[in-house]
């Protein structure tokens, strides 16, 4: 199974990904006051 | 001309348009392949006894044609709509975004010409060869391009949900698709897959899952998550639990795939990963599931009236069923009733008619009047009849392929007292054949439904003209 080789290492380096994605979202304020953001697609047109 | 001054106070639909409405073409035409090949699986003298239309070229140019073209077009539609309306700017780099249509459309005449002429991979769902997987990647490196850069330019700091998980589909679909299609060439629509044996299996449903995961569910998620409460009026009913559903929807996903290859030469331990990955992903799966229908709390009574969303809602409670229903067959006793049957066709279906194909008409019924300028469908009437053909049809479908899937399965497993098999193979195809007929029908039921829309769409566009929206708040009088 040497595929594995290639595929559990792709999976942990795109956990790893994710996981700037969650890092960047949460300190770049996306998730501040969100049930707001919730509600703004009601009224932008 | 007009258009290079407004560029900052408009967005582009053109785009949008030209996607919705091949979608609703190729809509027509998947289906009808399915319906088909349905027929053939009923009476095989349908096969014609020509190469070109046997089932073998056929089937994949079905499923091609409802995923990647009908499917694809919907998806490139309504995140194009749903990016610019969220973000609150135009397009991205809109000569790149007209080569993601033109691209992709060029991609889909070469599916239908090339498998009925017998070139591909043979690996499902990736039959394509690789001059074309070439155009694959890219289009799909250029819509990528098109929607990061327009979330790049938004006028808006927060990222809407929507967005996330329409970006999470590009960025896996462009990821499986490259991994998956490594191969090597041996002359002009011939190549060799780079991997080998079991080997290539996983790598196979690795992509062939995750395609499920990311494609037929992560990017219709987009959609629910913009049109559900855009035709409801009404927020998302927990715009928190939609933020948990995203994040835990892609950080278990990827490794459910090995539920494929139960009882194969894959290493039992890979199977157990993927039976229990598969199971895990049944919280995320009905958290977004209750957060979308529960979008209509205190607006129950707009199912009533309002066919669109009753389109929406229906989709919803499908996805609940099917996600479901794949975590249940995942599990390794069941899948060895389930695997090889009818049962796993049923399954796709119920996923695929009824959760995929309903949000993306619901989704167009929503948009394509605003592209043309009208306050509605030319006739809602219609959109009434299709969604009750549609439903009735994904009824019969999926329970006839229940009853058969349950019936084959039992009947290849039954053994007489000494041990020998109760029944022959071909014994188990013949009971199988008035459930063929029912699972026609259903689906002769759902491709008419897509027929009334067809002619409802040319109507809306043929009695509206295509309008220039404005960007609020960008412009004074917003």
């Amino acid at each position: 199974m040497d595929i594995l080789f290639l595929l559990i290492p792709l999976s942990v380096i795109l956990v790893l990904v994710i996981l700037g994605g969650l890092w960047w979202a949460i300190y770049s304020g996306q998730f501040e006051d969100i049930e707001t953001e919730g509600e703004r697609i009601l009224h932008e047109d | 001309m007009q258009l290079e001054n407004s560029q900052a106070t408009t967005y582009n639909d053109t785009v949008i348009r030209q996607f919705s409405i091949m979608a609703v073409i190729w809509g027509v035409v998947g289906m009808l392949m399915g319906v088909v090949i349905a027929s053939q699986l009923v009476w095989p003298e349908l096969n014609l006894g020509l190469p070109w239309t046997s089932f073998g070229r056929l089937r994949p140019l079905h499923t091609n044609a409802v995923i990647f073209a009908f499917g694809g077009c919907a998806l490139f539609a309504t995140s194009y709509y749903v990016v610019q309306r969220t973000c609150q700017t135009r397009l991205f780099c809109e000569k790149l975004a007209s080569f993601t249509f033109w691209g992709w459309q060029a991609v889909i005449v070469a599916a239908a010409v090339s498998l009925p002429l017998g070139y591909t991979q043979g690996k499902e769902y990736a039959e394509l060869e690789w001059p074309i997987d070439i155009l694959i990647a890219l289009v799909w490196v250029s819509y990528a391009i098109v929607f990061f850069g327009t979330i790049g330019k938004r006028k808006v700091k927060h990222i809407y949900v929507a967005n996330w998980f329409y970006g999470a589909f590009i960025i896996a679909v462009a990821l499986l698709h490259i991994v998956n299609s490594a191969a090597i060439p041996a002359g002009f629509m011939k190549s060799y897959s780079a991997y080998a044996g079991v080997q290539d299996a996983m790598v196979q449903w690795w992509y062939g899952h995750n395609a499920v995961g990311f494609f037929l569910t992560a990017g219709f998620l987009g959609m629910m998550y913009y049109f559900v409460p855009k035709q409801a009026e009404r927020p998302v009913y927990s715009y928190s639990l939609s933020i948990v559903h995203f994040w835990a929807l892609i950080f278990t996903y990827m490794w459910a795939g090995p539920h494929h290859l139960h009882y194969t030469a894959l290493p039992d331990w890979t199977q157990s990963l993927g039976m229990v990955f598969s199971l895990i992903l049944l919280a995320p799966s009905w958290g977004g599931m209750i957060n979308g229908i529960m979008t209509l709390s205190g607006a129950w009574h707009k199912l009533r009236t309002d066919p669109i969303l009753r389109f929406l809602i229906v989709s919803l409670s499908f996805y609940g069923m099917s996600t479901f229903e794949g975590p249940m067959m995942a599990i390794k006793t069941v899948n060895a009733l389930s695997h090889y049957t009818d049962w796993t066709v049923g399954h796709v279906h119920s996923g695929a008619l009824g959760w995929v194909g309903l949000i993306s008409m619901g989704s167009l019924y929503y948009m394509i009047p605003r592209l043309f300028g009208q306050k509605q469908m030319y006739s809602v009437k219609a959109i009434e009849l299709h969604f009750w053909l549609a439903t009735v049809g994904i009824v019969l479908y999926i329970a006839a392929l229940w009853i058969s899937g349950v019936m084959e399965g039992l009947m290849w497993r039954a053994m007489n007292a000494d041990g020998t098999l109760a029944y022959t193979f071909v014994e188990s195809v013949k009971a199988k054949h008035p459930y063929y007929i029912v699972r026609l029908l259903g689906g002769t039921l759902y491709l008419g439904g897509m027929l009334v829309m067809l002619w409802n769409t040319f109507k809306t566009a043929s009695s509206g003209k295509p309008v220039v929206v404005n960007i609020p708040n960008v412009t004074a009088h917003a």
